[in-house]
């Protein structure tokens, strides 16, 4: 990764003349933690309001089409489409100069530059937390929404940064919920249902119990519904109502608190989250059950502090006792596996780029073109052929000269149209109506 | 026949150091490899015993050192058979060394012809001898995944997950398996005991004769069919099913070898060297 500039610069990219028949491309320019020191990170960081300023600005520059400003105490990033590149980076830094009072030279040589693939593939990277300091932090995909909603705001994005952003989305989301790369709490469940496999082997077909209806125990609950824990679900909480809701979210049962010695029998994973100062499950509550149980494993997971569930609990045969610390434990103990888990994520990020390319690729004026006459004369061909089976008597000339007339209708009919996507005018934006008629004509490259 | 062996050694060897090697660097081909290799050596080992079963005309169990040799033959067909049927890679580990060592300890022996006074010419006796050391190679493999199984729940009970943790398969998996083993153990062994009560009764006109072997047998037996019953009756789950079988193991091991050379019997001679 990290192979900056995706593209070389080329001469005849400046002059305005060229290559404007084709799509724009997309691009990034900016500095972040690795480029940059914090002192001239934080000179250049936008505020909300500066930040809707640039956009307007920028927006007036011929040589850019589409433009997103993303600016944490991280990064500050201008993500953009142009046909000209150097042209667009030089009206990018004079105006990052311009608004921040500082001369080009002190920040131009910390600044990286993307095009293409490689600029698609850092959006998602920093969507999916891949690029920050602290690798999996959470608030970056938060950053990057406000972005985007202040640049949709103020019209800045078009067709080719809408889907890119909403791509980016979802390819974090992914990233997130099929690897070990999370913030804490995500990490914690993942270490949790990590656990979990150790000691059940399968999941699916174990009854979950949860303590306490917390953000925390949903998560967790999430994370092991995902890795098919398909049994059922069962939510104590102290004020009932919270129980129902989130009972329901995952098809589950309401019990209530005076329920959760009985309903230890049938549960194999509990997981503890309530705000208690003391124990709500104790040892001598469990001892009993284990009979009952006919010693089926008993996993208990508690993330509550203070603690719900008797530390005593784990030298009970066959049940499991972890607390916050012992799952931290388990998190910084698998540093290593954590690398493999990078892996994945970049993985699913290199999807992701290949997908988007394909959408991207058939963005253009010619294939859509190609596409819709295809179309068209398949359902021609179609047709003609039905009809000519009824019509035995017609000689060979008389089908070739109606096939020749069949042609000659798509061909024509598709004539204005087709004059319309090579110039739909110079103020308008190309990708915008190609994307419509691909939309009208259902082509579709790209499976979701 | 004895210079046969090495290679057969050999290749249990390489595939014990194989299934080492898979313990630690996790990569797949080892542990495949070292199938392969226990493979190859069973092979050549099952010819070697059929060549002495032909030429003696009788099952090869006439001294220490074809009666190890049998053993060894058997347990890697055990646990070749339980291979081709189960996903739990890290039994060779087990497996691969106890074959070697068997094997080893039949090429220390001296082969030599002794006299011989009862007939083994009987369908009875071999399939007394094939059962009971299906059984035994069954039992072991059975003690094996209950060390593993006791190591795996230290692991997780005292929240130590490094070198282990991560290599070794779930509780689940390994209660089942070996129960599993239990379980097919125990029937080979009980079988091998009836063939054997009715090979005496041929031999010596009664099922039982207060012989050494006979009693440490029955021990064994009531060990392993205290284990079945508590896990039927569903309550020693776990550890204490692992412990028992690793007892059970232990005092099979007696039965085996220690009951010839600490106290006299009649099995006293399929033994002497």
């Amino acid at each position: 990764m990290n192979s900056r500039d995706g593209k070389a610069a080329s001469g005849n990219e400046l002059s305005m003349t060229s290559n404007q028949s084709g799509l724009p491309e997309i691009h990034l320019i900016g500095i972040n933690h690795v480029s940059a020191p914090v002192e001239l990170r934080e000179c250049l960081a936008f505020s909300t309001e500066q930040s809707e300023t640039t956009l307007a600005e920028l927006k007036k520059s011929k040589a850019i089409r589409e433009i997103l400003v993303i600016s944490t105490c991280n990064r500050v990033e201008f993500l953009f489409t142009s046909h000209f590149r150097e042209q667009a980076v030089q009206t990018i830094v004079d105006r990052l100069s311009a608004a921040k009072a500082i001369p080009a030279h002190r920040f131009k040589p910390a600044m990286y530059v993307y095009s293409g693939d490689a600029a698609v593939r850092h959006v998602f990277r920093v969507a999916a937390s891949l690029d920050s300091m602290v690798m999996g932090e959470p608030q970056i995909l938060g950053q990057i929404k406000d972005a985007y909603r202040l640049a949709v705001e103020n019209k800045a994005t078009g067709v080719v940064l809408n889907r890119l952003l909403h791509k980016a989305f979802s390819t974090a989301k992914r990233v997130r919920s099929e690897t070990g790369i999370g913030d804490r709490a995500i990490s914690i469940s993942y270490a949790a249902v990590e656990l979990a496999k150790k000691i059940f082997g399968r999941l699916d077909g174990k009854t979950v119990l949860l303590v306490g209806a917390g953000d925390m125990a949903e998560l967790a609950v999430e994370h092991l519904h995902r890795n098919r824990a398909s049994g059922r679900l069962f939510v104590a909480n102290r004020t009932f109502e919270a129980g129902v809701n989130l009972a329901r979210r995952f098809s589950g049962q309401a019990i209530h608190f005076e329920e959760i010695g009985a309903s230890l029998a049938r549960a194999d994973i509990i997981i503890s989250s309530t705000g208690s100062p003391g124990y709500v499950i104790t040892q001598d509550l469990v001892r009993p059950i284990m009979r009952e149980r006919r010693n089926r494993p008993l996993f208990f997971i508690d993330i509550a502090v203070p603690r719900d569930i008797d530390p005593n609990i784990n030298r009970l045969e066959n049940a499991y006792v972890y607390d916050i610390d012992d799952l931290q434990g388990v998190i910084d103990e698998n540093v290593s596996s954590r690398q493999s888990e990078s892996v994945k994520a970049e993985r699913i990020i290199d999807e992701g780029v290949i997908r988007f390319r394909h959408w991207h690729d058939a963005l253009d004026v010619v294939p859509t073109i190609k596409e819709i006459r295809g179309k068209l004369k398949a359902i021609a061909g179609a047709e003609l052929a039905k009809t000519l089976q009824a019509m035995n008597h017609l000689s060979s000339e008389d089908i070739e000269s109606l096939g020749k007339m069949i042609e000659a209708i798509v061909n024509k009919s598709l004539h204005d149209p087709m004059l319309f996507l090579k110039n739909p005018g110079s103020h308008r934006d190309k990708s915008l109506y190609i994307d419509i008629f691909r939309k009208i004509f259902k082509l579709e490259n790209e499976r979701d | 026949m004895t210079y046969l062996l090495i290679p057969v050694i050999g290749l249990y060897l390489t595939s014990a150091a194989c299934y080492g090697a898979f313990l630690f660097i996790q990569k797949d081909g080892y542990q495949r490899a070292g199938f392969a290799l226990m493979l190859a050596g069973f092979a050549i080992h099952t010819v070697i015993i059929g060549v002495k079963a032909i030429h003696a005309g009788v099952i090869p169990v006439q001294n220490l050192h074809e009666t190890l040799l049998f053993a060894a033959w058997v347990f890697a067909a055990v646990f070749l058979a339980f291979k081709l049927h189960s996903r739990l890679k890290v039994m060779g580990v087990f497996a691969a060394p106890m074959v070697t060592l068997l094997s080893a300890a039949a090429f220390m022996v001296p082969d030599k012809a002794v006299e011989i006074e009862t007939s083994f010419a009987s369908l009875w006796l071999i399939v007394h001898v094939v059962l009971i050391f299906t059984g035994m190679a069954a039992l072991s493999l059975a003690a094996g995944t209950g060390a593993l199984y006791l190591i795996q729940k230290r692991n997780i009970k005292g929240k130590k997950h490094r070198f282990f943790f991560k290599r070794l398969p779930s509780l689940e998996m390994l209660d089942s398996t070996g129960y599993t083993f239990v379980v097919i153990g125990f029937s080979a062994l009980t079988a091998g005991l009836i063939t054997g009560f009715v090979y005496a009764h041929t031999v010596w006109g009664r099922f039982w004769s207060w012989d050494p072997k006979e009693v440490w047998s029955a021990i064994t037996w009531l060990i392993y069919a205290a284990l079945l019953h508590e896990r039927l009756m569903a309550r020693w789950r776990g550890s204490r099913a692992a412990i028992l079988a690793i007892i059970g193991f232990a005092v099979m091991l007696f039965t085996f070898l220690g009951v010839n050379f600490l106290l006299e019997g009649h099995h006293d001679e399929f033994t002497r060297w």
